[in-house]
Parts: C-alpha cells; structure tokens; sequence
C-alpha cells in the first residue's frame, strides 16, 4: 500500500470532515438509536459552524497561551529572570488549579457573557503545561552544547536562537501539545457562558435528557482531539529529525 | 601571546586564582597542570572571558582582553572541552563550520575548510561531513571538537581536559594527532589537565598550580629534573620521575648510528621509555632501531638510557 493510504492522520482527519459536514444526512441514523428522542439531531446550529468555532477558540486561546508561556519561561531561565522563577511557577501552577468552571464563573460578571470569558478562561489553563514544559525544555539542552556555544563566541542572542530553542522545540512542542489538547475538551464547558463550540449541543442535551445531542457533541469533540493529536505526533517526528537513525555510524 | 600580570579572582570568601603572573610565548603548548581546585580551568576560562578575573590583567596579542567583545574575542580563540560539546542537532560540517559562521565566511570557503580539517583529523570527510554527533564513537566526536575548535584558524587554542573522557588508547591517538597539528601549525595552545603523563607528553611548557599560585613552570624536563618543591615531586610522581625522564625523549637522541643488533627493530622515534620496556621484557641490552623510512639506522644499548643528551 501506498504510505499516505496507511497514515491513521489523513484516515481521522476524512472521518472528523466528513462526520462534521454530513452529520443531517445521519439523522436516520440516529433516529433508529434513539427512538425515544422527538429531535434525534441537534438542529439550532450546523456542526460546521459549531466545529469551525470551537477551532477558533481553542486556536486564539492556545496562542496566548504559547505566547505567553513560552515568553515567560524564556525569561525566568535566562541569568536576568533567574530569580522570578519560583514566582511565576507557583502563579502559573495556581491558574491551573482553578477549575475551569470557576475560572468561566468569575468570568462571566467581570466581562459578561459571550466568547471573551472563554477564551481568557482557556488561555490560563493552558498556560501551566506550556512554561512547565518550555522551563524544562531549556533546562534539559546539554550543559556541554551550552558551554561550547558560549566558548566559541555566540551571543546570548544566537545561542537562544540556534542551539537552545532548536534543541527544546521538541519538549516545547510536547507541552504545547497537552495543553491545546486539553483546551479541545475544556473549550466544551465553554458553552455554558455563552461561547458558540461543540460544548452547545453537549450542554442542551444534558439539560434536555436528550443523549442523541450529548453523542454528536462528544463525537465530533473526541475525534477533533484525536486528529489534533496525530497532528502534534507528526510535528514532533519533523522537529527531531537529527534523533533518528537513518544515518548508521559505523565505528 | 597571553600575559597575565597579578591576576586574582575571588569567589565570596574563597580565592580561586591569587596574584597570577604567566606569559604564553606565540606557538608554545602550554600545558595548566595540578589537583582538583587547584584553579587551571578557571585560568583557562579567564582567557576568554567564560569567567572574568576581578583583579590584575590579562594581554592577548599585547591587547587588554576586556577591550574586545567577549564573543568578538571567543571567536578569534578555539575551545574544546572534555564533555566534547557538539550540537547534537547539528551535522559534523555544521558543528565544525559553527566559527566560520559566525564569521561570515562564504559558503564555499566553509566548505572547503571543513573537508581540510575532516583530513586533518583523520576522518574520511565524505562519510562524516553529513553525520550527527550521536553517530560518531566518543574519539570521533572529540576530532570534531578539535576541528571545529580549529575551524576559523584561531591564534590560541584553548583546550579544557579534552581528552579526559576518553578510553586510553584513543586518547594516545589524539594526543599524538594534538603533536602533529600544532607542529604543522605552530598555534599556540594552552591545554589544561590533571592527568602527569599527558602534561609531559604534550607540553612545552608545564605550569603547576595549587591553591590558585604558580608553583612552577618550565619545560617537562626542568619539571622533573629539578621540582621546585615537595608538593611538586609528589605530584610528578616521585619513584616515576626517571621513567617519565625517558618517556620525553625519543630513540633517535641516544641512537648509535651505523652499529647493528640482533632481533626485532625499534623505531627511532619511539621513546626511550619504550626501548627500555623492551630491554626489561626481552632480556637484552641492544636493540636495533629503524630509521622513518623502514631501514635500519643503528643500534641502542641499555647504558644509552642513562647517559645524557648526546
């Protein structure tokens, strides 16, 4: 077979687009699983626009978070920022504390209802695995390499540039990808003030005794979560090439 | 080449390096030798600023080294050190190329030095230009450290135990490449080390330090023929210092040009403490000796060992 045909990221990614786009067409379907149901699809919104928006907030939230992480990080492992350190782990340990409900809920009265507390919600929960893993990613680049870099005269700058971030990328990546991956579930809740996502028709069928929404809901949600998982996966293997063994030492 | 003049540097309440002077002469191999703490990495280190000093001077090429930019200054001296320091996600030609990079040299110029120094270092440059660091065994990946250290034609080399990691018979290898670089390029190096035998071996100059002072410098031989002190003695190993005598000098000093012997030959350029582990462990006392070209050049005799320098 070819390589693509056996690739399980363009297998999931067909499944996630074709289950989004064709989800009226499987109303039969689900009418015959759910007899009982009046309404067995959820119907006030398409799951094209639920899912492209769900997309949207997972992606601007996760920006900030990366954003915001990965500056942070930068500065507490560089010799100027050392001492902030424990500050801004214990800070950012505590945002990830907070339940995302309760960060939603003192949300909501301070800026309202809508897309905003969402997304302010989602950035500081993704915010710990982001510098946790960037905070290691530095520290885990061999001392050796470190030194070299400086004895043969690269600039902090260069050295940051050319040696630590190319050698942290990967564990950056891997903390990049916990949090976007969490986010995919907790941008869900985020319908509960407001915020057009996949979470609508989980929270309505909850409230409604309706399963048939609750299914499609989590469906489309499981799946965007697996794509996107397969998608870092892939990213990573890109990012370590030099770790691989296609080139055999012989001696 | 480098000067220090009363140069001190104090960490908190401990004096890590008190009231240094030395003066590394262009093209020497200067070897900082003594015990752990004894202050020759952090010596090193203040050449090219990795540690700066807190009092006194420090000349490279009659100019004070905090005029320059450390990093301007870092590039125009090569570095190796024991843990190697390649940039494991970096190729051979990258790593080695790093200072002609950071220099701005053509491509093509990069190119063509990294295939040289490749040669120089014994490493095929078509198999290994390619290769990351985690292909290559341990004294594969020193040679990259040392070319890449050699890369931008440095007017120092400054070398941190660099071959202190390594399994005994690389490092006699690279030890004896080490020799043959700096013989071909009359670069100036500065190599610290812990290890006695290394220091005589590749030294032109040994300086032993404790408690951050000079105890002594000067040639192996001024080193073992005449310790300063008893600190010194003990570190040059006192009952060795005879066969560490005969280990700086090679057959051909003391050869006999012309005379024969009987069994197997030694070469010329072998050191005498070799020709003396072979008198021991044959039993006799002549050997003859190959000149470089393969030919019998003379003979040696046991008694050769003990007379001076002819």
């Amino acid at each position: 077979m070819r390589r693509w045909l056996r690739d399980p990221l363009i297998w999931t990614g067909i499944a996630l687009v074709a289950l989004v786009v064709f989800m009226p067409a499987l109303k039969p379907v689900f009418a015959l699983l759910f007899p009982d149901q009046d309404r067995p699809l959820f119907e006030q919104d398409s799951f094209i626009n639920l899912t492209l928006s769900h997309i949207g907030l997972v992606a601007a939230s996760s920006a900030i978070s990366v954003l915001v992480g990965v500056s942070l990080a930068l500065f507490v492992t560089r010799p100027s920022g050392r001492e902030f350190r424990p500050l801004v782990e214990t800070v950012v340990a505590t945002g990830q504390t907070f339940p995302p409900v309760a960060v939603l809920a003192i949300a909501v009265p301070l800026i309202g209802f809508g897309a905003m507390p969402a997304l302010i919600a989602l950035a500081l929960y993704g915010l710990l695995p982001v510098t946790e893993a960037t905070v290691a990613a530095i520290e885990q680049v061999p001392a050796g390499a470190r030194e070299a870099a400086r004895g043969i005269g690269m600039t902090p700058a260069g050295r940051l540039r050319q040696i630590e971030l190319p050698l942290a990328a990967p564990v950056i990546l891997a903390g990049i990808r916990t949090s976007v991956i969490i986010n995919i579930g907790t941008a869900a809740i985020a319908s509960t003030v407001g915020a057009k996502t996949l979470g609508l028709p989980i929270i309505i069928g909850l409230s409604g005794f309706n399963t048939a929404y609750v299914v499609q809901g989590a469906l489309v949600v499981g799946l965007l979560a697996v794509v996107t998982d397969l998608a870092f996966d892939r990213l990573g293997s890109m990012l370590d090439r030099w770790k691989r063994d296609d080139v055999v030492a012989s001696a | 080449m480098i000067t220090f003049e009363h140069v001190g540097k104090t960490y908190g309440d401990w004096t890590a390096i008190d009231d240094l002077s030395l003066h590394v002469a262009e093209g020497e191999f200067c070897v900082l030798i003594g015990p752990s703490g004894s202050g020759k990495t952090t010596t090193l280190k203040m050449i090219n600023r990795l540690i700066e000093h807190d009092r006194g001077r420090i000349l490279f090429e009659g100019a004070e080294i905090r005029s320059f930019a450390p990093e301007q200054l870092r590039r125009r001296m090569g570095y190796a050190i024991q843990s190697i320091g390649l940039f494991p996600h970096w190729t051979v030609e990258e790593n080695i190329g790093a200072v002609p990079r950071l220099l701005g040299w053509p491509k093509s110029r990069i190119r063509d030095r990294v295939t040289e120094l490749l040669g120089l270092l014994a490493l095929e440059p078509e198999r290994f230009r390619d290769r990351y660091p985690r292909h290559l065994s341990g004294g594969q990946q020193q040679r990259v450290g040392v070319a890449r250290a050699l890369a931008a034609d440095p007017s120092v080399l400054l070398m941190d135990e660099p071959f202190g990691a390594l399994d005994p018979v690389t490092r006699d290898t690279l030890q004896a490449e080490m020799l043959r670089i700096h013989k071909a390029s009359g670069t100036t190096i500065v190599l610290v080390t812990h290890d006695i035998d290394e220091a005589i071996r590749l030294g032109s100059r040994i300086v032993i330090l404790d408690g951050g002072r000079i105890v002594q410098s000067g040639t192996p031989r001024a080193i073992l023929t005449k310790p300063a002190n008893d600190f010194v003695a003990d570190f040059v190993g006192r009952e060795d210092i005879g066969i560490k005598l005969l280990s700086i000098e090679r057959v051909s000093d003391r050869m006999r040009p012309g005379e024969t012997a009987e069994g197997e030959p030694i070469a010329a350029d072998a050191s005498l403490r070799h020709a003396l582990s072979l008198f021991v462990a044959r039993g006799i006392d002549r050997l003859p000796v190959i000149g470089p070209s393969g030919t019998l050049a003379g003979a040696i005799r046991l008694a050769d060992l003990t007379g001076g320098p002819t």
